[in-house]
């Protein structure tokens, strides 16, 4: 075939957006959204959709479904015996504890920086959001380390500490502080830039219309950006519930009581307790399921929003 | 009072107020949270001698630990770019049965704490599981060697590519390759030298993305590897390891040289976003 026939094709198919599709296609376009464009040959188009599909079932659906499995493999009645065990529900409630407060603690700090950081203009503003996305980039056992530098026996702060008696590391004040620095940008990082793309203009008027400040921010800044809110604290929460290097790190393993649900998956496997184990993992993966669904109806809600 | 000149002309004046509380809280938390954490961590190290930190970090089995976390975050995000480019292309391009479905799977790995990750990849692609008895007879061993280090890898590494490509592959305007095709260009041709030039700051990013996050992963890893040292441990272990034995000198050492490898690939994937953005913005 000589290349003389594509710019022919093109000239027929930019005269005829309007045609019958029967012409455009005898020229090997198919319709993707209702405009002609040029694609791969069906085989191919099969090929890399079984490629794909085959990788993500491998690697990312296959896990998912055998954690169930693996954990209804003894019935209904070994799991619930592995959930309403003693350590199990101390694990748990230890988890909840600490996502609780983590997340409590970074929507406030969302909240007041992305109102500092979006409402204003200085320099160095660009330094700053690298500064409060850093946590992301530091691996999560030498997040927990960092922690046991500063408050460990062997700690900086140790002979305050000791002086003192309070205990950090290795009880429930290490993992809420580790629990935050890896959640910390979660809930800032979605809140800057739709605050920045909304401006000024609303809160400005609401101000010189002689509203405070506060309820500027309560009346004019929060509703505009509730659902982001609620997308940052949705995936700060499902981190901070599933957190593992770095409180595996400040926890001190003790059982029934610095064990969160993570950590009591893991001591659960290497005693063997297979079924137990995935059982509370399910747990955890459920919670997973419920936040992916919770986001894409929530990106639904924004991408509406944005029209 | 009046305000100084130097307060006028750090940031623009503003009717909003709540500027110096917010900015303050801010940067105290950032502080106490972040910063004065990280730098425990170098004052630490520089409690050390200079020669007791290079004998510390050429510990044979700290070389090893090293090799491993940053050779196999290297593999891992190798085989992300590939599937991941595939992934992409498809989701964009083609319409299939529960595209929506496979396409919010994406996200399992970010939403699936490491720890859960790491025992049902285990069970997966153990000797008996669904996927290590298919391989067994191959001479495939999976789980507790350096292949499942990988694995686990690439699993918690896909949704950094795909997230990164995928809204640039869709912002792509389709007309360039109608264009190249009418042009002559056959498909081959037109994906090499019109497409893959556009998406190429992206899949960029979303590997230098999945290997940040690679080089530092602890919870999906340590289930799958079977923890050799010199073989099958990683850095993250390794400072774990050491913390146990109370070496916190050691700790602190391995700790140091993985922050400053992170800080560097935070450095250079910003770089790379803002080539990614203007390359995006050129295209628009």
């Amino acid at each position: 075939m000589s290349t003389l026939d594509h710019p022919a094709q093109s000239a027929v198919h930019g005269a005829s957006e309007g045609l019958p599709s029967a012409l455009a296609q005898s020229h090997t376009y198919t319709h993707h959204g209702g405009r002609p464009v040029r694609t791969e040959p069906r085989a191919v188009r099969i090929a890399l959709i079984l490629v794909a599909l085959g990788f993500l079932g491998l690697f990312i659906a296959l896990p998912l479904v055998s954690v169930f499995y693996e954990a209804f493999r003894r019935g209904w009645a070994a799991y619930v015996a592995a959930i309403i065990e003693p350590d199990a529900l101390a694990a748990i409630r230890l988890t909840l504890i600490v996502a609780a407060i983590s997340v409590t603690a970074n929507l406030l700090f969302g909240l007041v920086a992305s109102w500092a950081i979006a409402k204003f203009e200085f320099p160095g503003k660009s330094l700053l959001i690298t500064l409060i996305d850093l946590p992301f980039s530091v691996s999560p056992v030498v997040a927990g380390l960092i922690y046991v530098l500063l408050f460990g026996s062997q700690g900086l702060f140790a002979a305050y500490l000791q002086a003192w008696d309070i205990k950090i590391i290795f009880a429930l004040p290490g993992i809420v502080l580790a629990t935050i620095f890896v959640t910390f940008p979660f809930v800032a990082r979605e809140l800057i830039p739709l605050m920045q793309e909304q401006g000024t203009a609303e809160e400005e008027a609401a101000i010189s219309l002689g509203a405070s400040g506060l309820s500027t921010f309560f009346r004019v800044t929060l509703p505009n950006v509730k659902w982001a809110l609620l997308y940052g604290v949705l995936l700060c929460n499902a981190r901070a519930m599933g957190e593992f290097g770095a409180v595996s790190v400040v926890s001190g393993h003790v059982r029934g009581l610095t064990n969160t649900m993570p950590l009591h998956i893991e001591i659960l496997y290497n005693e063997y307790q297979f079924v137990a184990s995935f059982a509370v993992a399910s747990l955890l993966a459920l919670l997973a399921l419920v936040t992916l669904i919770a986001k894409t109806i929530l990106e639904h809600r924004l991408a509406e929003e944005d029209r | 009072m009046s305000a100084s000149p130097s307060r006028i002309a750090f940031r623009q004046k503003s009717v909003i107020p709540g500027f110096g509380l917010t900015m303050g809280l801010t940067l105290t938390w950032l502080g106490l949270i972040v910063l004065l954490p990280l730098s425990a961590l170098f004052i630490k190290t520089s409690e050390l001698t200079f020669d007791r930190f290079i004998a510390i970090v050429t510990a044979t089995r700290t070389l090893h630990a090293l090799q491993v976390s940053f050779g196999l975050a290297l593999v891992a995000a190798l085989v992300n770019v590939v599937f991941g480019a595939i992934v992409v292309w498809v989701l964009v391009r083609y319409e299939f049965p529960f595209k929506k479905v496979v396409d919010a799977l994406i996200d399992i790995p970010f939403a699936l704490p490491t720890a859960v990750a790491g025992i049902a990849l285990t069970a997966l692609y153990a000797e008996n599981g669904w996927v290590g008895s298919l391989l067994a007879p191959l001479g495939i061993q999976v789980s507790f060697t350096p292949l499942g280090i990988v694995v686990a890898l690439v699993f918690i590494g896909l949704p950094f590519v795909v997230r990164t490509v995928q809204p640039v592959l869709a912002d792509l305007d389709q007309e360039l390759e109608e264009a190249a095709a009418s042009l002559g260009a056959s498909r081959p041709q037109t994906l090499v030298k019109v497409v893959l030039p556009s998406v190429w700051p992206a899949l960029l990013t979303g590997f230098a993305l999945a290997f940040a996050r690679a080089v530092g992963e602890y919870g999906s890893v340590i289930f799958i590897a079977g923890n050799l040292p010199g073989v099958s441990e990683i850095a993250p272990l390794l400072i774990v390891i050491r913390l146990e034995e109370f070496r916190y000198a050691d700790a602190t050492a391995i700790a140091t040289v993985m922050l400053v490898a992170s800080f560097l690939l935070l450095l250079i994937i910003n770089r790379l976003q803002r080539w990614a953005e203007l390359r995006g913005s050129r295209n628009a």
